[in-house]
């Protein structure tokens, strides 16, 4: 009753930072600002996966997102240094449809999440993934694993050759 | 309230479609180039959570997971390639306001 109770709260401590820190993502004018929600967001979204039983999943997380992604993102921001002049939001025009955009969506996706039977399966328990993963990974999704490590060499190359400067002789 | 229910499928249902909503919310109304990358971030993470969760509530078995991996695989792909790309029309525009690149030469 106990654990019940405190596996719970967690979850919607977990719930309530992640979306929180999402809506100040969305919403922030110091776009600084924005990238550390950024930061709490993918964190919490972490947390969730070690719920759903995805113990690797949620290492990868932290490991590619929160060490890999925000730095890039945090090193665009400050690379971009004209940020605090560029006004954040065009006006009240586009913001209003933007919210009618979010409230529709919105309400589009949880009536289709409401009205639809899902094929549930009874409360699994959480065995270890990564062992199942690196198996999956060496056998049957062995191609897209090497099409991933050809595209991640291609994307490097890219990045690099996009964003370095001309030399002029 | 199965809403708040950690072993209930709703529940991550309705995170991930609020996080899909504020990401697609960010995409429209930032002008900014970088808080458009964010936004579609958060996009791709609520797709990811949707994928865990009908793994393990729906299918039993890891492909949710795998999928998963390769998403975000591609999102640190992307994310390195459109930082580049931002990064050079700073460099060519003094701007990475996304109303004003309109034009696909100096």
């Amino acid at each position: 009753m106990n654990a019940e109770f405190f596996y719970r709260i967690v979850f919607t401590a977990l719930v309530a930072v992640t979306l929180s820190s999402a809506f100040v993502v969305v919403t922030a004018r110091n776009l600084v600002r924005a990238a550390f929600a950024l930061l709490f967001t993918l964190g919490g979204m972490a947390g969730l996966y070690v719920y759903l039983a995805a113990d690797f999943l949620a290492a990868t997380q932290i490991i590619v997102y929160v060490g890999g992604i925000m730095i890039l993102i945090l090193f665009g921001v400050m690379l971009t240094n004209k940020i605090v002049s560029v006004e954040l939001y065009q006006g009240s025009a586009r913001v209003g449809r933007s919210i009618l955009l979010f409230a529709g969506l919105l309400f589009i996706l949880f009536s289709v999440f409401f009205n639809t039977d899902w094929p549930l399966r009874g409360r699994p328990e959480m065995p270890p993934t990564s062992k199942a993963i690196g198996l999956a990974f060496m056998g049957e999704f062995l191609l897209p694993f090497e099409v991933v490590s050809i595209l991640l060499l291609a994307a490097l190359i890219g990045a690099v050759y996009i964003a370095r400067r001309e030399v002029r002789r | 309230m199965s809403l708040f229910d950690p072993a209930s499928l709703s529940a991550y249902l309705a995170i991930s479609a609020v996080l899909f909503c504020l990401g697609s919310y960010g995409i429209v109304s930032r002008r900014n180039a970088v808080s458009v990358l964010m936004g579609v971030e958060l996009v791709l993470n609520a797709a990811n959570l949707n994928l865990v969760a009908f793994s393990r509530f729906c299918s039993g078995d890891l492909r949710g997971q795998l999928f998963a991996i390769f998403v975000i695989v591609l999102a640190a792909a992307e994310a390195a390639v459109a930082l580049a790309i931002i990064l050079a029309i700073y460099h060519s525009f003094h701007t990475i306001d996304v109303n004003e690149i309109d034009s696909l030469r100096d």
